[in-house]
């Protein structure tokens, strides 16, 4: 009796540590976006103080070395080349995850996962530097300048593929057997039993996938910087030149000093700005269903 | 604990300048340091531009004195200001002129860069006048026809605000920022090079030295003389190209110890062979 | 089967035969001509002296060796990192916490927006909090630690997703049976919950090796052989980053580097699912 009270006590014991330590442990990860956030707030104070934050969206241009600093166009720039490439790639990268799963034969379904695997990990400035040498100059065939809102596009949704395709393909991979068989035994074809039933249930997993994969092509910089033009403007085709949020931090940062530099930590606090937008409007659209 | 490093570092720069008083009665120059007695790390921080030949340079300088380990950080002349203004650093690298409000450094010029405008090969115009340049830059001139070449619209291709590059090209150019009027902002000059190599309507400025060595290896690019004198390292040497920037190295404090040996080496003509290797200009010669 | 459908529905599962098969034809062909191009012109230039040399002439001769030995470290320390804080936080998300529960709801936004951080405003970050806050200067200690920032994001949301994928009557089970949440968790949720796991190893492993901006601000740009986890060390992404866009002809040698990353990228991977496919497995079949 009394070695199986104990037990029982021991147990409850560990379940309590390992739950604190784990509440310890994810504690980390939030103060990491408390300071990270912070960083920013300090960073970007001293241009805030005495420039205000409304002039970084009314001002004339963005001319830091001249007092001034209108960061419209470059919200408008981030926004679509996020929209262009999330639009492109999210279809492309549950297609790929489908395939793997319901149309590759074995043979190719391996190779093709490790492909995208690697796809993963190709440094951006990689990927930028093929923008710059092979895709810019197609597109400057076409229409130029060939820098270009479209370049960026494409790049950003060779860069963001691989994150959706691998959750998709991971959530893929935890459909009940039951549900698949089920959806034979009913006759269901291929595609229909992928769309009714196989893609309800990993709704939360392409969720997470999607939201990951817009984080991804937000934050990114080295490559966008490569083959976007960085002109500051609101484009009016998809073949002019935009600069991003990210670029135009990574672009000047090397020279900045004083009022220019504190502006480009603003531009990262806007850039953030947006992020907890898109998160919190995430999180609005889904009502908390996604995670049930 | 950056406190405590700091300290320490200078506790060693001065234990080291102290045993150097003492060995050679007062005298503290770098040739009078033996092998033996340099040692410790020096940071050096800021543009990547200078990054690659003060890293060589450092590599020699190890070579030298093998208990001296020189550690080469790039992000840019303002981050080599700012890191030996905080004492992170211990020399900083400007790719500029010093500004008026950085008068509290120390800056020691180790090498000059010329800026060359570059237009593509397949490009037929020849020569540009500078009210011509001028034109092109703030949009008066936009086909490619009006200065003698293709019918084809011109891309201009622009330096992102605060690079030195456009700051000496603007200054030379007598032009406004707010008047360019750019198709494409670019940041390193090899991105430049590679943006005006993929595009035969491309016009661009960038470091005549990497042109050079690029046009040299058979990158279609070619370098357009400017007010009558050709772009070539050989003519920033000679003092006779207009448009050229120093390359600096900083300190907070006048330089004393291990700095002041490295800087003067840096300095000295046993590292001219480096500096061309990196396409850059010397000093003197 | 095919015959008992009507017309449209059968249209319907043609044109998906073809969309799918169509995307993954793209995605290789788009990934060939990429990695075709690095193979072509990097595989010249790739020799055992290459891999073992040090960088000369600013990179454009010599090889990467201290340079490989660095982003090994680095990665080391990042994932020595971001494990250990990954796993726990998945587990406790997808675990210990209700759905609904504010603590949970906030780390999993913190996350979301953390995903988002551009790769240079973690590299400034960790600049000013690793290398000058905490005193590691620049060192691989300090780029390991930023990474392991950097990465947390993906290896927890994908991580988490893998826990969340196992079957609830997994958990029933072992709770009839009297299983402690511990041990339920380490025999028998976490060997399920594999596959997530992997998927956000091989993200963030990928992220880790690929990134430049948050690195040349942390571990720095030195490329002498590294003899602590205090110096400085140049990863192989700065290295090809610098070469191809700050040093005038050192594009073949950024081409030759860029292919040995992929290289040793695909080892890691391949080592990663080797390990999944048969250790873990045994170990569920020992329980």
């Amino acid at each position: 009796m009394t070695s199986l009270s104990n037990n029982t006590l021991s147990r409850w014991s560990t379940d309590e540590l390992l739950c604190w330590s784990l509440r310890g442990i994810a504690t980390i990860a939030g103060t990491i976006v408390m300071l990270i956030v912070v960083f920013l707030i300090v960073e970007a104070l001293p241009v805030l103080h005495h420039v205000g934050l409304l002039r970084f969206f009314t001002d004339p241009s963005w001319h830091p070395a001249e007092g001034l600093y209108n960061l419209t166009p470059m919200l408008w720039g981030t926004l679509f080349a996020m929209t262009g490439s999330v639009l492109i790639a999210t279809p492309l990268g549950i297609l790929s995850a489908v395939f793997c799963h319901y149309y590759a034969p074995s043979v190719l379904a391996r190779p093709y996962r490790r492909l995208i695997e690697l796809l993963a990990g190709v440094p951006s400035v990689v990927y930028g530097f093929w923008g710059l040498v092979v895709l810019v100059p197609l597109i400057a065939e076409i229409q130029p300048p060939g820098p270009s809102l479209l370049a960026g596009i494409l790049i950003l949704t060779i860069m963001i593929l691989p994150t959706i395709a691998l959750m998709a393909d991971a959530s893929l991979a935890n459909v009940p057997q039951q549900y698949l068989r089920g959806a034979a035994a009913l006759g269901l074809p291929r595609w229909a039993t992928i769309r009714g039933v196989v893609f309800p249930a990993v709704r939360s997993g392409l969720f997470t996938g999607v939201i990951l994969e817009t984080g991804r092509a937000i934050g990114e910089t080295m490559a966008i910087l490569m083959v976007c033009g960085n002109v500051v403007q609101i484009p009016s085709t998809i073949f002019d030149p935009i600069r991003t949020l990210t670029a135009n931090i990574a672009l000047e940062m090397a020279y900045a000093i004083g009022d220019h530099r504190a502006a480009l930590f603003v531009s990262g606090l806007v850039l953030l700005a947006m992020i907890v937008a898109l998160v919190v409007s995430a999180e609005w659209v889904s009502r908390g269903r996604m995670y049930g | 604990m950056s406190c405590v490093f700091r300290l320490n570092r200078c506790g060693s720069l001065v234990t080291l300048l102290t045993l150097a008083l003492l060995g050679t009665l007062g005298s503290a120059t770098a040739q009078t340091f033996s092998a033996e007695q340099l040692s410790g790390k020096l940071v050096i921080t800021g543009a990547s531009t200078l990054a690659p030949l003060i890293a060589e340079i450092g590599k020699r300088f190890e070579s030298h004195y093998p208990k001296v380990r020189v550690d080469v950080q790039t992000g840019g002349s303002s981050r080599g200001v700012a890191d030996v203004r905080q004492g992170f650093a211990d020399i900083g690298m400007v790719s500029r002129a010093m500004k008026a409000e950085e008068k509290d450094l120390h800056a020691f010029s180790v090498a000059r860069d010329g800026v060359g405008v570059i237009l593509h090969k397949e490009n037929p115009v020849q020569a540009l006048t500078d009210e011509q340049v001028v034109a092109i830059y703030t949009g008066k001139i936009i086909n490619w026809k009006d200065v003698g070449g293709k019918d084809a619209p011109i891309t201009v291709v622009n330096k992102a605000e605060g690079r030195s590059t456009l700051e000496v090209f603007l200054h030379y150019f007598k032009i406004r920022n707010t008047d360019v009027k750019a198709h494409v902002v670019i940041g390193d000059n090899e991105q430049g090079i590679k943006t005006v190599a993929g595009n035969r309507h491309a016009i661009g400025y960038v470091s005549i030295g990497t042109a050079e060595y690029d046009e040299s290896q058979g990158v279609p690019i070619k370098l357009l003389s400017v007010g009558g004198v050709a772009a070539s390292t050989e003519t920033v040497r000679n003092g006779t190209f207009p448009i050229s920037r120093p390359l600096h190295i900083v300190t907070r404090t006048p330089p004393v110890g291990l700095t002041k040996a490295f800087i003067d080496y840096a300095q000295s003509k046993a590292v001219h062979d480096i500096i061309k290797q990196q396409y850059f200009v010397p000093m003197v010669d | 089967m095919a015959e008992t459908l009507s017309r449209p529905q059968n249209l319907r599962e043609w044109l998906a035969f073809v969309l799918v098969w169509g995307a993954a034809g793209l995605v290789t062909a788009v990934f060939c001509w990429l990695l075709g191009d690095i193979v072509w012109h990097g595989i010249g230039h790739v020799s055992w002296t290459f891999l073992t040399a040090p960088p000369e002439n600013a990179g454009r001769q010599g090889g990467i060796g201290p340079i490989l030995a660095s982003t090994s470290l680095i990665l080391g320390v990042c994932l020595a990192v971001s494990l250990p804080i990954g796993i726990g936080t998945a587990v406790l998300l997808a675990e210990f916490t209700s759905d609904q529960s504010l603590f949970g709801r906030i780390t999993r936004r913190s996350l979301d927006i953390l995903a988002g951080v551009p790769s240079i405003v973690f590299g400034l970050f960790g600049n000013a909090f690793f290398c000058k806050m905490l005193g590691l200067g620049f060192s691989i200690l300090s780029g390991g630690l930023t990474l392991a920032c950097m990465v947390l994001p993906v290896l927890i949301r994908s991580t988490e997703e893998g826990f969340r994928a196992v079957p609830a009557s997994y958990r029933l089970s072992a709770a009839a049976l009297g299983l402690s949440r511990t041990t339920t968790l380490i025999h028998l949720l976490l060997p399920a919950a594999v596959p997530g796991l992997l998927v956000g190893l091989v993200l963030g492993v990928g992220r880790a090796i690929a990134e430049t901006a948050a690195l040349i601000f942390t571990s720095g740009y030195v490329d002498r052989m590294p003899e602590s986890l205090l110096d400085s060390g140049r990863a192989l992404s700065i290295h090809i980053f610098d070469l191809s866009m700050n040093v005038s002809g050192g594009d073949t040698n950024a081409y030759a580097s860029a292919l040995i990353l992929v290289i040793m990228l695909l080892a890691i991977n391949g080592t990663v699912s080797w390990l999944a496919t048969y250790g873990l497995h045994r170990k569920i079949m020992t329980v």
